[in-house]
């Protein structure tokens, strides 16, 4: 059977996310997403041309049959902002899929619980699809589950930090209780984290910077792609378990024998 | 407030450190990951001189690593000329002799659409110092025309009060920048001998009154030249520090207006060269991954191509710097001589040329209720 990904009413083939700032130019960013075969692509509110009546240059180069765009809310500093901007990008973007992110401190992006959780609420009640970005925080992953998210979006360090799974023992225990997909959205820098995230049991994965700011994009996004790909089929295949300590020469449980 | 913390600190003492700074400060300093002021002494001293190609690469990967490719572009558009102040290296000087000039609704509307007819969504409003003619009557009157037609507004508007500011942030306003001219109080005195600027705390406390007043973004930096460019940049940089903790909802963003040697005019008391300005820049970037530096047409056009690749994350463009120099007065006296008078559209090719993404808009007032 074919190894695919739901949330809300879309079917994902890839489990790489991408999201499209930081790079050269619009080409690089498309040769790069394209390479990625990534299927969901975020794209900040901030940098779209609504207001002019040409088609935006950036989204041109999104345009394509398999990528869907999620419109996220970069810049704003509480729930009413969020809201505010959210209608907005539906209408502009013409989706109802939304990446919550509400991140009041501008120096770490740090995604502001409180808020985030407030917004999560009343977007679900108007109708939008939401994709949260917050802590590697289990209780509030649980508490924005039942407010409604079609998703959760834990960081797995500071964002565009490329550190790796710092969070990896909170990401655990919120993939080990989710009832929605998780996905791992901030701090993943090589193509090796990616898959750690994956064979930890993480639904899908989000990368931009480790993308948008390398050598070669195109190049490191075909290796994103076969390492979230040889990370799932890792943790679907089961991987064996750790050994904690060398087993005794003299077993302790010989006495029953 | 930041006065309290400034005082603590001794420019003579600040000055002997910097410049008693060793390679070894330098080499201790490029190893860290998290850089403190010290290491931002050294990295600013004479002894790193030596080290500033790795600086460079380091500053370059730091800025990518943060900002990414691309490069914020945006245009000063001067509001007026009227000032109260004497600024002895200032144009717009209240004992100049020169027309002045202040822009009518009508003729701010014919700059706006110059500016926008350029591309640009980004604006900087300017201003001198004179509440009279243009203080916040003027503003409320004016700001709405600007959000009609830009996305991000920011302004370098004369000292005002806290409440004044949370007025501008809900007329629109995203961004405020004040620069301290000089952190020496003494020169500060000498260089502002009259009008409400010769008030140097009021000045120094201006970041804290923006900060509180909830302003996205606060704008700080000094003059290089009217006193030892490196010791006015520590204290600019114990100032970064020091607001960054305090307002940690706002973003913050730093220049490097630089005096030159012109026949006629103030003579710089340090001269920064093009070689130490670049030195400087990367030693910031160093210190702080996060905050914004910025680049005036002050410079000169092959300045500006390489630096930015080194540490810039935002550069104007076919800027005037008088009111009314877009479209209403071209002709008029400028505040300042611009070096780089090529096109936006030019300075984009350049920024692509480099393998960077221009960047028109950056903001949206969506996000700002």
């Amino acid at each position: 059977m074919k190894d695919t990904l739901k949330i809300a009413d879309k079917i994902f083939s890839s489990r790489l996310f991408a999201g499209t700032g930081k790079f050269g130019n619009h080409r690089i960013m498309e040769e790069a997403l394209l390479a990625s075969e990534t299927e969901l692509v975020t794209v900040a509110l901030k940098r779209v041309e609504h207001a002019a009546q040409e088609q935006d240059t950036l989204l041109k180069h999104l345009a394509h049959g398999h990528m869907h765009l999620l419109p996220n809310t970069s810049g704003v500093r509480h729930a009413k902002e969020a809201v505010f901007a959210a209608q907005l990008a539906r209408e502009a973007l013409e989706t109802n899929w939304l990446k919550l992110e509400i991140h009041p401190d501008p120096k770490y992006l740090m995604p502001d619980p409180v808020e985030t959780l407030a917004a999560a609420e009343q977007l679900v009640k108007l109708g939008f699809v939401v994709l949260p970005y917050c802590h590697a925080d289990p209780v509030l992953c649980k508490r924005l589950e039942e407010v409604g998210v079609a998703a959760v979006m834990p960081l797995g360090a500071p964002i565009g930090s490329n550190k790796g799974l710092a969070m990896q023992e909170m990401l655990r225990i919120i993939i080990d209780q989710s009832h929605v997909p998780v996905v791992v959205d901030a701090g993943i820098g090589a193509p090796s984290h990616a898959a750690q995230a994956m064979e930890l049991g993480a639904d899908a994965v989000l990368v931009n910077t480790a993308m948008a700011t390398a050598g070669d994009p195109a190049g490191i996004a075909e290796a994103f792609k076969w390492a979230v790909k040889a990370g799932r089929q890792a943790f679907i295949a089961g991987l064996p378990g750790q050994q904690a300590a060398a087993i005794a020469t003299s077993p302790l449980t010989a006495f029953l024998d | 407030m930041f006065t309290p913390i400034f005082n603590q600190y001794n420019w003579d003492n600040e000055l002997r450190s910097i410049y008693g700074m060793t390679e070894g400060d330098v080499q201790r300093a490029l190893a860290r990951e998290q850089r403190t002021l010290t290491d931002f002494k050294a990295l600013i001293s004479p002894a790193a001189a030596p080290y500033l190609e790795q600086m460079a690469w380091l500053s370059q990967q730091a800025t990518q690593k943060r900002f990414g490719k691309v490069i914020q572009l945006y245009a000063p558009l001067y509001l007026s000329n009227e000032c109260q102040n004497i600024c002895t290296y200032c144009g717009f000087s209240l004992d100049n002799k020169i027309p002045r000039k202040t822009l009518t609704a009508v003729e701010l509307l014919q700059e706006l659409l110059a500016v926008k007819a350029m591309g640009y969504q980004h604006i900087l409003l300017v201003t001198g110092e004179a509440q009279q003619q243009v203080g916040m009557p003027y503003f409320r009157q004016m700001l709405p025309l600007v959000k009609q037609h830009f996305q991000h507004i920011a302004m370098e508007v004369q000292p005002l009060d806290e409440a004044d500011y949370a007025e501008l942030h809900t007329l629109g306003v995203n961004t405020i920048l004040v620069y301290q001219e000089t952190y020496h109080r003494e020169d500060y005195r000498t260089h502002h001998p009259k009008g409400k600027k010769s008030n140097f705390d009021y000045r120094l406390e201006c970041p804290d009154r923006i900060g509180r007043a909830g302003i996205h973004k606060i704008g700080i930096g000094a003059l290089l030249g009217l006193d030892d460019w490196r010791a006015d940049s520590f204290f600019a940089a114990l100032h970064l520090q020091y607001l960054e903790k305090t307002y940690w909802q706002s973003k913050f963003s730093v220049s490097f207006p630089r005096l030159r040697p012109h026949v006629g005019s103030l003579q710089p008391k340090s001269v920064i060269t093009d070689r130490e300005l670049v030195q400087l820049i990367c030693a910031w970037r160093l210190f702080n991954g996060d905050v914004e530096l910025s680049m005036s047409t002050r410079e000169s056009p092959r300045f500006r191509d390489h630096i930015i690749k080194l540490g810039i994350t935002s550069i104007s463009a076919g800027s005037k710097t008088n009111p009314g120099g877009y479209a209403v007065e071209p002709q008029s006296l400028e505040q300042f001589e611009i070096d780089d008078g090529r096109s936006p559209a030019a300075i984009a090719q350049v920024i692509k040329d480099a393998g960077y993404e221009p960047v028109w808009k950056d903001w949206d007032h969506a996000l700002q209720l």
